[in-house]
Parts: C-alpha cells; sequence; structure tokens
C-alpha cells in the first residue's frame, strides 16, 4: 500500500514539474533544457530554511516560488533574447552551473552527501507524516497548478503564447510585446517548479544534487513531449506513463544491475519511437518542433 | 491632419553595400492610397519593414501622425495604428481562423497577466465585444462557415484575405499590405481589391506593394514607382504608367 501510494506522490510531482514545462515549452514553444535546476533550487530552498530558520512550511514553499521566479527572470531576461538552438544551449548552460553551484558549495549545500533530516511538514498546526498526507497535499497542489494553467491557457494571454510558438513575427506584427511574455511564462513556469522542489525535499526528507541533474531535465521534457505538448492534460497522461513504466519492470524480476540499463534504453527507445510516429505525443493536436524547423 | 500624415524623409538602409533604401522621401495623406511598384529588390518591401518597426534604417525620419516611428519595436508600432501583411503570407497557421482575427484585436485587457486571475468580469466583456465584431468581419469577407477551421485549410486566396481581416480587427488607420493580391484567383482578386478601394471611406491610408498593374490602376490614388531603392517616378497611376522609364524598366 505504501509503495502504491509512494508512486502516486512521484507522479503528482511530475505532474507538477511538466506541467510547468508544459507552459514554457509546449505552449510557448521554447524548449528549456533548465527546468531541473528550477525544480532543484525549490528543494534547496525549502530545506536549507526548514533546516536552519525552523520555519514553517507555507513561508518555505512561497520564498521558494518566489525565489525561483525572480532567478526564472533572471536567467529568462538574457537568454530570451537569443533564439531556437542558442536559447536551448543557454539554459543548457544555466542547468549545469545550478548543478555544479550545489555540487561544489559544501559548507552550504552540503555539496554530494546533499541535506539530510528535513523535518517533516506542518500546516495550520497538522503535522504531515503518513503517505497518504502527503498525497492529499500534493493532489491539492496539483489541482492548484493545473487549475492556473487551465485559466493561462484558455485565455487571451495563452493565445498570445500558442501565437508566439507559431510565428513570433507575425506575433509582433499585431502588436504583442513578444519578449515580455516570454519572460512571463518563463517566471511562472519556474516558481511552478519550485513547488514540485519542496514538496520533494519535504517527502524525501533528503536531497542532493544527483536528484537535479540535466538528465532530469530531459526526463521532464520526455514527459511533456510523450504526453501532448501543447495540451493541459497531455503532461498528467506523459507523468503517469513514464513513471509507473519503469516500475513495471520491476516485476518481470530483472536483476536489479540490469534494470536501472534498461530503464534508460525504455525511455530513449520511447522517446525516438514518438518523434518519429507521433510526434505529438499521446494527447496533444500540435507536432513538438523547434522554430527552425517550422520556418 | 492632411498633407503629412506619414512622412518618410531621406531613408538610407544597405544591405551588404547594396542600397535598398537610397535617399528615399514619400509622404501620405489621410484616405490615400499609394501603389509601390518596381523590379524584384527595389526596396519595395524593406520601405514596408522600416516603416513598421521590422528593420531599422541607417539614417532618415519616419513620422506617423507626428509621431516618430523609427527606434520603436514592431509591437509598439502596431499600437499606434498600423497594421501590416506580409509577402511571404504569415498567420497562426495551427489555431482557427476567428482566433487569428481575435488575436489581432490591438491592447486587450484579457492578455495582461493579472487579468487572468483577476477582474475577469472586464476581460470577458471585452472578449465577447471582440468575437462579436470578429464575427462580423469575416461575414463580411465571407469567411463564416471558415471561422473554427484552422487557417493553414484555407486555400491560399482566403489566407489573403483573412490576413486582411486581421488588419481590419486592429483597427489600422494606416494599412501597409505586401502583396495582397499576388497569385491568387481572379474572383478573389476582385474581392480582396473592393475591400481595399473601401478603406479610405473609413479614413483609412494603405500603401500598397503589387506586381499586378491592372489592380494598382485600380485602387491606386498614386503610384510611386521604385528602383535601387530610389524614387524613379511618382504620380497618378496613369502617369507613371506611360513614364517612359518606367516603361523602359518593365520592358527590360
Amino acid at each position: 500500500m505504501e509503495y502504491f501510494l509512494h508512486i502516486l506522490i512521484l507522479i503528482g510531482i511530475y505532474i507538477i514539474l511538466s506541467e510547468s514545462l508544459n507552459l514554457i515549452a509546449g505552449y510557448t514553444g521554447l524548449l528549456s533544457i533548465a527546468h531541473a535546476a528550477f525544480y532543484g533550487v525549490g528543494a534547496y530552498v525549502a530545506a536549507l530554511m526548514a533546516l536552519h530558520l525552523h520555519s514553517p512550511f507555507l513561508v518555505n514553499i512561497v520564498c521558494a516560488v518566489i525565489l525561483c521566479g525572480l532567478l526564472g527572470a533572471l536567467v529568462g531576461i538574457p537568454s530570451l533574447r537569443i533564439r531556437d538552438d542558442y536559447f536551448v544551449i543557454a539554459t543548457f548552460a544555466f542547468q549545469v552551473i545550478t548543478f555544479s553551484v550545489l555540487n561544489n558549495w559544501v559548507s552550504f549545500t552540503g555539496g554530494p552527501m546533499g541535506l539530510p533530516g528535513i523535518p517533516q511538514p506542518t500546516i495550520f498546526g497538522l503535522k504531515i507524516t503518513s503517505h497518504l498526507g502527503f498525497l492529499l497535499l500534493i493532489v491539492i497542489l496539483c489541482s492548484l497548478i493545473l487549475w492556473i494553467s487551465h485559466r493561462i491557457v484558455k485565455s487571451p494571454f495563452g493565445r498570445v503564447l500558442k501565437s508566439i510558438r507559431e510565428d513570433e513575427v507575425f506575433t509582433q506584427a499585431v502588436g504583442k510585446n513578444v519578449a515580455a511574455y516570454k519572460v512571463l511564462v518563463f517566471i511562472i513556469g519556474a516558481g511552478m517548479a519550485a513547488v514540485a522542489g519542496v514538496m520533494y525535499a519535504y517527502y524525501i526528507s533528503f536531497i542532493d544534487p544527483t536528484s537535479f541533474t540535466v538528465m532530469e531535465s530531459i526526463f521532464i521534457i520526455s514527459i511533456v513531449i510523450i504526453g501532448g505538448a501543447g495540451n493541459l492534460w497531455g503532461p498528467v497522461v506523459g507523468a503517469v506513463v513514464l513513471v509507473v513504466l519503469p516500475e513495471l519492470l520491476r516485476f518481470i524480476g530483472l536483476p536489479s544491475s540490469m534494470a536501472a540499463n534498461v530503464r534508460q534504453i525504455l525511455y530513449g527507445g520511447l522517446l525516438v519511437a514518438f518523434m518519429m510516429w507521433r510526434p505529438q505525443g499521446f494527447l496533444g493536436k500540435y507536432a513538438f518542433q523547434s522554430g527552425e524547423t517550422r520556418e | 491632419m492632411s498633407a503629412d500624415w506619414l512622412e518618410v524623409q531621406k531613408l538610407e538602409k544597405s544591405f551588404d553595400g547594396i542600397r535598398a533604401l537610397a535617399d528615399f522621401s514619400c509622404s501620405l495623406r489621410q484616405g490615400e492610397i499609394l501603389g509601390l511598384i518596381g523590379p524584384n529588390g527595389a526596396g519595395k518591401t524593406t520601405l514596408l519593414n522600416v516603416i513598421s518597426g521590422f528593420l531599422a534604417p541607417e539614417s532618415g525620419r519616419a513620422l506617423f501622425r507626428g509621431k516618430t516611428l523609427l527606434g520603436l519595436p514592431p509591437h509598439k508600432i502596431a499600437t499606434t495604428g498600423i497594421a501590416r501583411t506580409f509577402q511571404k503570407l504569415r498567420l497562426i497557421r495551427q489555431v482557427s481562423v476567428l482566433d487569428n482575427v481575435l488575436l489581432s484585436f490591438r491592447n486587450q485587457p484579457g492578455e495582461r497577466l493579472s487579468n487572468v486571475f483577476f477582474r475577469w468580469k472586464n476581460s470577458k466583456e471585452q472578449e465577447a465585444a471582440n468575437r462579436k465584431e470578429a464575427m462580423s468581419l469575416l461575414e463580411e469577407a465571407g469567411l463564416t462557415e471558415k471561422a473554427n477551421e484552422p487557417a493553414e485549410d484555407l486555400s491560399y486566396g482566403q489566407q489573403k484575405l483573412l490576413s486582411l481581416v486581421c488588419c481590419l480587427a486592429a483597427k489600422g488607420d494606416l494599412l501597409l499590405l505586401d502583396e495582397p493580391v499576388a497569385g491568387i484567383a481572379p474572383e478573389m482578386i476582385e474581392k480582396i481589391l473592393g475591400i481595399i478601394r473601401n478603406l479610405p471611406n473609413k479614413g483609412k491610408s494603405v500603401i500598397l506593394i503589387e506586381h499586378n498593374l491592372d489592380a494598382m490602376m485600380q485602387v491606386c490614388d498614386r503610384v510611386i514607382f521604385m528602383d535601387a531603392g530610389a524614387k524613379l517616378s511618382e504620380g497618378t497611376p496613369e502617369e507613371v504608367r506611360d513614364d517612359p522609364r518606367v516603361i523602359e524598366a518593365y520592358i527590360d
């Protein structure tokens, strides 16, 4: 039972991560490989605050969201001035830098040893200790994130995001400040990723930099692409499939030394297969593509 | 509000040493339709790109209703009352025809992030009003049945018509139209020219680029013949048509 709840909690965390990336990459067409960095910063902010300041959960989550939003602006404003492949590389650089900082600033982040002993969260005097409690919290946060995303993509604001993905020049010509929209959506996405990071830190109660590598960013991108970029429910489907599928491998009795490798092969194979035969993912209407190929 | 509605002075623009605009000046009155003709590479599209802010000239001035345009980004210029179409047709191809028109309305409250979550009523009312107006624009253009189809499913001519409808939704007072009737069926040409011809009645001005000289004769009040970035001839369509330099250039 605990194992089952654990899987559901993981799915919830990845829904938050991939839905926030969906806003950036799926709707606005900005392929960012920095998502695990925002996820990680969110986790570290909450963990450090909880460990050193003993501040309550709600304060920590708000601080993590705001800080990641600011970081999103800091990264977004310069890197959004460059386009397509160059943008991808700029976000990649940020991802690598973030990992290095987490891994090497030993006195502050604990370096490779990570931060153990993150206390269990308390909300309005209610201590969350059980898996069920965490699941409930995750469901609430997931719903909130999905609702916000829904409001955004169904609004005229979202219409501008989609048109930026399709044709930036036309979008400028009809009087939209494309650069401002890109930075805004990047900030929103970074802030949402922080929520997932905070939940991860509190749930596992131990974080180390290896959870926030570029591989993690690519995993989140895979969820968005396989689920269906630019579709509100795409990341939900993608997260369920990509979290559950490797778990199934456990049950076919592979030796553990092989299971991890088979997992990687599976992700790679899935991604290639989707790009070839169903580039729009399970639910998406639009094939995911970068600006370059669209021209 | 007459002579200097749009004023373009001494524009210079070169690409790799080739002058696309060479000391180019012109002006436009309110309610006037100005045609630009000339061989490929004469600088016609460059002129539209400079006026709409997509290209920065090396020197010169451009004023619209007394407001300087140069140095403003394209989206700011688009909100001063200038709307344009593109030679290589641009639309949001994968969203519906109606959404393309809705996108074209300027300064929508619902496009501000804060209004996604607050003051829903205000944005909703504006959106409903825009939707109504968009539908009536599409009806005038005869695109009502296509309203919910993706823009890419329209015929080429209908797409050109749609990009003109988008300019109308923008409530632009100056329309920059880059080859609005090139490569489309004769009935569609008639329809688009009909809409363009009616624009001055609404107080709007047009700068029109077109290779189809017959079309130019029908709608333009004045025509400028350009070559190598410079103005070679200017006058009524008939005057320019009969100018020996123009005849020579077109025979070449």
